[in-house]
């Protein structure tokens, strides 16, 4: 199968297959501890473990985004950001 | 009722799931693969990295179209919500008026949208067209052509002509699913018309509500068939939205990078946007 027409580069496809491995992995958490773990956090409203995958996810493209327009081109503080933010999210929300 | 929990059942989304990779997902792979290049055709890539990003980021270019498109999202929202509301309020509920009241209704949507921005290109012309021709007789200036209020104000109309029925056919399917016992006890406790919608009707169409809003913002959002038609995103940039501005840097310059970048931000936005429209109608919801 030509794949060329998709322009593929390795730092594209690690994001991709990183992305890929975090939905298989929510998959097997939610096979072992079924029901999403609803709560009510920091936001409150009810939440499950998919809201704050995705939560996290889109803060973090907007951290990226937010370091590239107020900072610089050196993403690697952005994605430590991202982490410590996605951890958060994951904690509180 | 207990709830059974049958994960089996997720393979029963896997067609859809195909689907929506063909149409959504690998379109979406490649717009990210392309952000982080440059190419000159003949899939011939260059790495650029996150340039193509911080390009659209300092660029008052994007952030102008952005404003345009939020403040044109934001009047569409506030006109086309109560309006929509209001004429689903006075439609018929029982007789012969039902059907002709849901035709009439369904037909702007019916239209398609290349040909909805042609018929106001004509319409609103000021030579031949029956809008500009009937305002320049009562002494308006109008002209959507040279006058950027005016291209606005054309571009607004066309979009609340077309889409307030959309609004109007979901209210109407919210209201018509009240029972009429809402309505007796209503009468019995001597509520006021106010009080009949403020705590009867709108909270039973807060569902369809809360997609009419969240479909008008996305649409409105991502409009560009009829404005491009219509004013051609002039005069002037006064009504390039960022579609308009993303076509115009893909098909008219080739700068397939910047587009792609400039699309990844636009698809941010655009989601970030639809999840707190989703959330707060949710949370209020579930308050109730």
């Amino acid at each position: 199968m030509n794949l060329t027409w998709m322009a593929w580069t390795l730092p594209t496809a690690v994001f991709f297959i990183t992305i890929l491995m975090l939905l298989c992995g929510m998959a097997i958490w939610e096979y072992v501890s079924p029901g999403g773990n609803p709560r009510v956090g920091v936001l409150q409203f009810e939440t499950t473990r998919g809201d704050r995958l995705f939560l996290s996810l889109l803060g973090s493209a907007f951290i990226h985004l937010a370091w590239l327009g107020l900072v610089g081109p050196n993403l690697w503080w952005a994605l430590a950001l991202s982490v410590v933010y996605a951890i958060g999210v994951f904690r509180y929300v | 009722m207990e709830r059974t929990w049958n994960n089996k059942a997720w393979f029963m989304v896997l067609p859809v799931l195909l689907l929506v990779a063909f149409s959504a997902i690998i379109p979406l792979m490649t717009v990210v693969n392309y952000s982080v290049q440059d190419t000159f055709g003949n899939n011939v890539f260059f790495w650029a990295g996150a340039e193509w990003f911080e390009e659209i980021l300092h660029s008052d270019r994007f952030w102008e179209a952005m404003g345009r498109n939020l403040v044109f999202s934001a009047i569409i929202l506030t006109i086309e919500i109560p309006l929509g509301i209001f004429i689903a309020l006075n439609m018929p509920k029982k007789g012969w008026g039902v059907p002709v009241c849901l035709v009439l209704m369904a037909l702007p949507l019916l239209i398609p949208w290349n040909v909805v921005g042609t018929i106001w290109q004509v319409f609103g012309r000021v030579d031949i067209g029956l809008l500009g021709y009937t305002l320049r007789a009562l002494g308006f200036n109008y002209n959507y052509v040279n006058d950027p209020f005016d291209a606005w104000i054309t571009v607004i109309v066309m979009d609340v002509w077309h889409w307030t029925s959309l609004v109007v056919l979901l209210c109407y399917a919210g209201l018509v699913s009240i029972p009429d016992a809402y309505y007796q006890a209503a009468k019995i406790d001597g509520a006021s018309r106010w009080a009949i919608f403020r705590y009867i009707q709108l909270p039973k169409m807060n569902r369809v509500l809360l997609i009419a809003v969240l479909l008008r913002f996305m649409d409105s959002f991502m409009i560009y068939t009829e404005p491009f038609v219509v004013t051609g995103g002039g005069p002037g940039n006064t009504t390039t939205f960022l579609s308009i501005d993303l076509v115009k840097l893909a098909i008219g310059e080739f700068n397939l990078g910047e587009a792609a970048a400039m699309s990844i931000v636009y698809f941010l936005i655009i989601m970030l946007l639809s999840w707190v429209f989703y959330t707060v109608m949710t949370a209020y919801d579930a308050e109730r």
